[in-house]
């Protein structure tokens, strides 16, 4: 026998799991959500999915090459991103102001803290909040759905949270269905429920996120006087939950760090819907409550096996 | 009691655990028993605790189950030559883990000529039955290689439990499910002996539930046992997930109770003992003849015929290769033990040590790993340790080599199991992380002790 034997650590044995494969998971999932987009909005948004997952992949691969690090393409992490804050984008933007929010998003907000796993805020909901702080009147001008297959010119409508404002009802049904205005991606509460029990399925995701996130928003709606179907179903509160609020990276890894993570994120979306200013909390609550994950981290993690009280204090 | 009771036994929640291959291809095989081989390399330390020293000199001829080298120290098992011959050199091998030991080669003549010191020990009481376990060379059979007489002299009033160890949660390994299969009374009669001696009344034999025939053996030589005496032995299956065998995950799942840090499982009150060890002890207080040979997995898909082999301690990895019909393929990875926990040899010439269970030689593809990339915080390391450790936040305090850091958040509780790492799907090398950041706290309290 030749000695060409590899010498290595144990174990030696790998699950099989790969950065790779939870990514095309998550974009599986997230497929009922953009045929919903396409539907309900048109070519438009088709082409706003296109330009955000190809600046996020060009720009990631760019920014490696400038950093000389190992080009991370290939782990869908960038198409993920761009996907996602596509889906997080009025029908009616401008593309190059899409392309401007992935430079926000990888450039900034990614590469700059050291690329996967290491930035400390979500990329996609940042870049939508610049967007949105950056250019208010496009991030805040939609579309009723199918309006594109009746005119050239597309007609502008309101969101159902800005139409309650005026007074105005939504019914559930289309709700649920999606039809109605807001983000391309955020309407249809069916897609993007499929595409969630997908990734509880695949156990991409723990559900802990999600049902707290989307529980707390539902009761806190109703104890202070809203109508909780109604806040569950409108606005982001769905692609929140689900998609964003449940990236590893900026929410806590330990169930109960998660659980306060998702009741945190409902609570400051409530409060910002019903008191703020604003239409619409669910992008704040989670950025704000990914700043509070290493605390929250650190206040939560679970005692190691046989490790005494005592002795955390030593 | 009976049936019923059996049945309704069901093992304690534990926390994490991953759910690795079984890939038991040899389950089904009886085992054989291996011919001695032209020489065999005796190493001095195959235990943890003190090394023996050569009570042997070149050239002496020697007889099965002589003593070849022993120790004055207590945590220490002596050596006994596995064949009869001639003693050829007294050398200094490396072991796997770069430790340099002595060992001693003898020349097999073939004819297995045991030594006439063999004989039943005489045994009245607890001591003469430790020093008859310590004289055996007996040490703990499961990879461990704690020396067993040690375990055994926990203090009598505090031991309530006897847990025997047949989980055998490692991929590939068949050996102790054999050990049940072929050899079941001997592993009561071994059990007895011990409940009788150390006076101990309550027995569990953990097995996993992928293993129904083997509990099925056990159960009912456990019902025969119990009818003749006032214990009570039962076997309880546990789930077939990796790592139900580590030592403080059994005993958590077959009692409930949780060994806290730096604590042995005695001091919870129980004495694990792997079932290959027990049923040693019996055949042991039959024939006197000390730990010379045992069973263990050869397997791999570089293998030509997996099977489970008894085989002659110090017998040389290539000599049982070749008694299984040597390499199909050229190997990628030839370990000592299972590939969650087993070590990577960097050659065939390694002897066989008295607490190896199984020798693999994986094939290229069963090898494959992929390179690391960065931590995408998915948290499933920490979902599946059955310690509970959140590896990502330990391999920070590695980064910054904070050794307070690393103790409060336990790294010392990790046992090196490798869930983690076999869970992770940015591949990183977490175990290797953890050994150092082990390094880190032991070389600094060595400091603050000076
Ligand atoms: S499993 Fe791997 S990628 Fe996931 S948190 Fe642990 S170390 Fe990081
Ligand atoms: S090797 Fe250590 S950290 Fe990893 S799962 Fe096992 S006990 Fe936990």
């Amino acid at each position: 026998m030749e000695n060409i034997l590899t010498m290595s650590p144990s174990p030696h044995l790998s699950s099989g799991a790969t950065t790779r494969r939870i990514m095309l998971d998550v974009i599986i999932s997230l497929v009922p959500a953009s045929v919903a987009a396409v539907v309900f909005f048109g070519w438009k948004s088709l082409m706003l999915i296109g330009v955000c997952i190809l600046s996020c992949v060009v720009l990631e691969y760019i920014c490696r090459k400038v950093m000389k690090r190992k080009n991370t393409t290939g782990d869908l992490s960038a198409v993920v991103t761009g996907l996602l804050l596509a889906l997080n984008l009025p029908p009616g933007l401008n593309p190059l102001m899409a392309v401007f929010g992935c430079i926000v998003a990888i450039v900034v907000v990614k590469q700059m803290f050291g690329g996967i796993g290491n930035n400390f805020v979500n990329p996609a909901i940042t870049a939508r909040i610049v967007l949105l702080v950056s250019f208010p009147v496009p991030m805040t001008t939609w579309e009723k759905p199918f309006e594109w297959l009746n005119t050239a010119d597309s007609v502008t409508g309101a969101t159902p949270l800005a139409l309650v404002a005026q007074g105005e009802s939504t019914s559930y049904l289309d709700l649920f269905l999606g039809n109605r205005g807001g983000c391309i991606g955020e309407t249809c509460v069916l897609a993007l429920l499929l595409g969630g029990i997908y990734l509880v399925a695949r156990r991409v995701i723990s559900p802990i996120i999600p049902l707290s996130f989307i529980g707390t928003v539902f009761v806190l709606s109703f104890l202070l006087g809203g109508d909780p179907v109604f806040h569950i179903m409108s606005g982001g509160v769905m692609l929140g939950a689900i998609f964003m609020a449940t990236d590893y990276t900026t929410s806590p890894m330990n169930p109960l760090g998660k659980l306060i993570f998702g009741i945190g994120c409902g609570v400051i979306t409530v409060l910002i819907r019903l008191y703020a200013n604003l239409p619409e909390g669910v992008s704040y609550s989670i950025i704000l409550m990914n700043i509070l994950t290493p605390h929250i981290e650190n206040l939560t993690r679970p005692r190691p096996f046989g490790k005494e009280r005592k002795h955390e204090k030593a | 009691m009976g049936d019923k009771l059996k049945l309704a036994l069901k093992p304690f929640r534990i926390r994490g655990t991953v759910k690795a291959p079984h890939r038991k291809h040899t389950a089904g095989c009886e085992s054989v028993i291996m011919p001695p081989p032209d020489e065999v390399l005796i190493c001095m330390s195959q235990h943890i605790g003190a090394p023996c020293k050569p009570t042997v000199k070149v050239g002496q001829q020697v007889f099965v189950g002589q003593i070849v080298g022993d120790s004055e120290a207590f945590v220490s098992a002596p050596v006994h030559s596995s064949v009869s011959g001639k003693v050829k050199k007294i050398e200094t091998i490396t072991m796997p883990n770069g430790s340099r030991v002595e060992a001693v080669r003898i020349e097999s003549d073939g004819l297995m000529t045991p030594d006439e010191s063999v004989r039943p020990p005489e045994i009245n009481g607890r001591e003469d039955f430790l020093r008859a376990v310590r004289s055996s060379g007996l040490v703990g059979l499961g990879g461990a290689g704690f020396p067993v007489h040690v375990k055994l002299s926990a203090d009598k009033d505090k031991v309530d439990t006897l847990i025997i160890n047949a989980a055998e949660c490692e991929p590939y390994i068949t050996a102790d499910n054999r050990e049940a299969l072929e050899n079941s009374w001997g592993v009561i009669s071994g059990i007895k002996s011990v409940m009788e001696l150390l006076d101990i009344d309550r027995v569990i034999i953990g097995v996993e539930d992928n293993k129904p025939e083997a509990i099925r053996a056990l159960d009912e030589v456990c019902q025969a046992a119990n009818r003749d005496m006032k214990g009570n032995v039962s076997v309880l299956p546990l789930k077939a997930r990796y790592p139900y065998g580590a030592e403080k995950v059994i005993v958590k799942a077959c009692t409930n109770r949780v060994i806290l840090e730096g604590k042995l499982p005695a001091d919870v009150g129980c004495i694990v003992m792997n079932i290959a060890s027990v049923a040693f002890i019996s055949s042991y207080l039959k024939t006197g003849m000390p730990l010379v040979s045992k069973r263990i997995t050869v397997d791999g898909a570089a293998v030509a015929n997996p099977q489970n082999v008894i085989v002659p301690i110090g017998t040389k990895i290539r000599d049982i290769i070749e008694f299984c019909g040597g390499y199909k393929e050229q190997p990628e990875k030839l370990l000592f033990g299972g590939p969650m926990m087993g070590l990577a040899l960097p050659d065939d010439e390694m002897p066989l040590l008295k607490q190896n269970n199984a020798i693999l030689a994986l094939s290229k593809k069963e090898a494959k790993r992929l390179e690391p990339s960065d931590c995408i915080r998915c948290g499933r390391c920490a979902s599946v340790c059955p310690m509970g450790l959140t590896p990502p936040t330990l391999a920070g305090y590695v980064k910054l080599k904070d050794t307070h850091g690393l103790l409060k958040n336990g790294i010392m509780v990790c046992m090196e199991c490798g869930c983690c790492a076999f869970a992770c799907p940015a591949n990183r090398p977490i175990v290797q992380s953890m050994r150092l950041g082990k390094e880190l706290v032991k070389n600094a309290g060595k400091k603050e002790g000076k």
